[in-house]
């Protein structure tokens, strides 16, 4: 069933302000997306009738809060379908989730343990390693990729098969080429080898229907603002026996059982987890955003958006000295693709410096985004120092990619 | 702003003072050489001055970068040569902005001013001072 956009896009105010004397056209979805105004009707009633801190006090308000905030934590349950809802864990985001993996799980590493990545990655899925390697002296090993952004598989064979590695970690969807890394065949291999893996999902999970307990993911990450939820909540799916295992990450409230002046005791996960005051209206307005999107069929969403990414391809391509990165690259059909883009794509203009391309393109209220997009190693990898990126949401429309493409044309003819 | 300004165009297009070191001294010999980036989005400057009783007597430099970020640097770069360093270290975020000619953007603030920020660095890296980071910069420039 085709969505109905006026309909949709009526439900986000943000939507139908203006970008100075502009319609909004935001095509900067992987960075955050807009929300609609039921998960802003959520965050309001939260805090004008349910307020309160979790699981503390004996009061109405305590009641109205914990149950809320527990409710949510079955909403992401549900929605990534989990077995127990204590493999939930909050966060304040994917970077927060992902490091909280790092230093409780990576704590018990020994020198010389192995942790694989790719060349996809996004700096939240690096850098915690890169500390962890500097701390543990654990190696990294890097799985590269083709031009056309699909992950070299035998790469991770020999690693698997030389080496002792522990955890692979892995993007469920690249931020820059929208290219998805075949999880599934991943996760068997990691696992025939012993090792465990790791998911970033900040993109895939607004885009795609995940299943943990089908994918068998030890670890999977995302953050509420890129699935038009609020920003400052993140959520940490792992498997029941790894966290109860696991070292706590931050300590403080909430964490602990007993705690002496020599000796602290901890709780059972997610609690062992949660130190600390949680984001409670942030797990409140990502359990209205979920409820809200997944009223809405995958098929239809992934339908609107393929289409959406494919017309603005095809548009782009008409721009003489434009390149589009990675698998809109080579001009084999997409569905000769073994694992089509979704959601994003990314290009570089001959003329023109992204930068600068995306100033203009502002002032006319039309958003894009410029730089390394937080993925150094894939710019270098592509031999790139910038590029600009064009990422998808629900709200989009052709038009929208029109007007862009149009404009983008014409700052192209000024400059060339 | 107007990226499309003629200045700018033609400085990112011919940006001035990018000479390969002298060879006769041994290349780069009697320089001091410092890089800065704009971590934010990858542009890029490295700037080489010769420096003789405290007055910069030559200059090079290369980069990539955005127009705004190569034109700075290359106007500054005409700016150098003959002057104490003193004089350059009094040089204001202002004057690369009077350069540019065109009002700047705050989003675009560190690509203008990443070449002053550069040209400050090196001089402090001759004269073996602390190096100044973007805030302090900033800061300066009433930012």
């Amino acid at each position: 069933m085709p969505l109905d956009l006026p309909a949709l896009r009526q439900q986000f105010p943000i939507l139908h302000g203006l970008a100075g004397n502009h319609p909004l056209i935001y095509l900067d979805n992987a960075a955050t997306t807009h929300k609609p105004q039921v998960v802003l009707d959520a965050l309001d009633r939260f805090y004008r009738a349910d307020n309160g801190n979790v699981h503390r006090g004996m009061h109405g308000q305590t009641e109205r809060a914990t149950a809320a905030y527990e409710h949510a934590r079955s909403v992401m349950q549900q929605f990534l379908h989990a077995e127990h809802s204590d493999e939930i864990i909050f966060t304040k985001s994917t970077t927060e989730s992902i490091n909280l993996v790092a230093r409780s799980y990576g704590r018990t590493l020994q020198s010389g343990d192995v942790v694989v990545l790719t060349v996809l990655e996004h700096h939240s899925n690096i850098v915690p390693w890169l500390q962890l390697k500097e701390e543990k002296n654990i190696e990294l090993c890097w799985v590269d990729c083709d031009d056309g952004g699909n992950l070299n598989l035998t790469d991770l064979d020999r690693f698997l098969a030389e080496k002792r590695v522990k955890l692979v970690t892995v993007t469920g969807q690249s931020n820059v080429l929208g290219t998805r890394p075949d999880l599934r065949t991943i996760i068997a291999k990691a696992h025939a080898a012993g090792a465990l893996v790791c998911i970033d999902a900040a993109q895939l999970i607004g885009h795609s229907a995940i299943n943990v307990a089908e994918l068998d993911c030890d670890f999977l990450a995302f953050s509420g603002h890129k699935l038009y939820g609020p920003t400052g909540i993140g959520v940490l799916y792992g498997k029941r026996a790894l966290l109860k295992e696991m070292p706590p990450f931050l300590g403080g409230g909430m964490m602990v059982g007993e705690v002496f002046p020599d000796h602290f005791t901890c709780a059972d996960p997610p609690q062992k987890f949660e130190a600390g005051t949680p984001p409670i209206a942030g797990a409140v307005g990502l359990a209205a955003a979920i409820d809200w999107l997944s009223a809405i069929p995958i098929e239809d969403r992934a339908a609107h958006e393929d289409a959406l990414l494919q017309h603005a391809a095809a548009r782009l391509k008409e721009i003489p000295g434009l390149h589009l990165l990675g698998p809109w690259s080579k001009d084999l059909p997409l569905t000769a693709y073994r694992l089509s883009p979704s959601s994003i794509l990314s290009f570089t203009l001959s003329s023109l410096h992204p930068h600068d391309l995306t100033d203009l393109l502002g002032k006319q209220g039309i958003c894009l985004r410029a730089g390394h997009h937080c993925a150094q190693p894939l710019h270098r990898r592509l031999g790139i120092p910038a590029s600009t990126r064009l990422s998808l949401a629900l709200y989009n429309t052709e038009e929208e990619i029109d007007r862009a493409v149009q404009a983008i044309k014409e700052i192209q003819k000024t400059f060339h | 702003m107007d990226l499309s300004a003629d200045a700018i165009l033609d400085h990112s297009r011919n940006p001035r003072n990018v000479l390969p070191l002298p060879t006769g001294k041994g290349r780069g010999e009697g320089y001091v050489h410092h890089q800065e980036k704009n971590p934010a989005c990858g542009d890029e400057i490295t700037l080489s001055l010769q420096i003789e009783n405290d007055r910069i007597t030559a200059v090079s430099w290369s980069g990539t970068g955005c127009a705004i970020s190569q034109a700075a640097m290359s106007m500054l770069s005409e700016e150098l040569v003959g002057k104490s360093l003193e004089e350059v270290e009094a040089l204001p975020p202002q004057r690369v902005l009077d350069l540019l000619g065109v009002p700047v953007s705050l989003r675009r603030m560190k690509c203008a001013l990443l070449g002053l920020h550069t040209l400050g660095n090196t001089i402090r890296t001759a004269k073996k001072e602390t190096l100044q980071g973007w805030y302090e910069l900033l800061e300066k420039a009433g930012l």
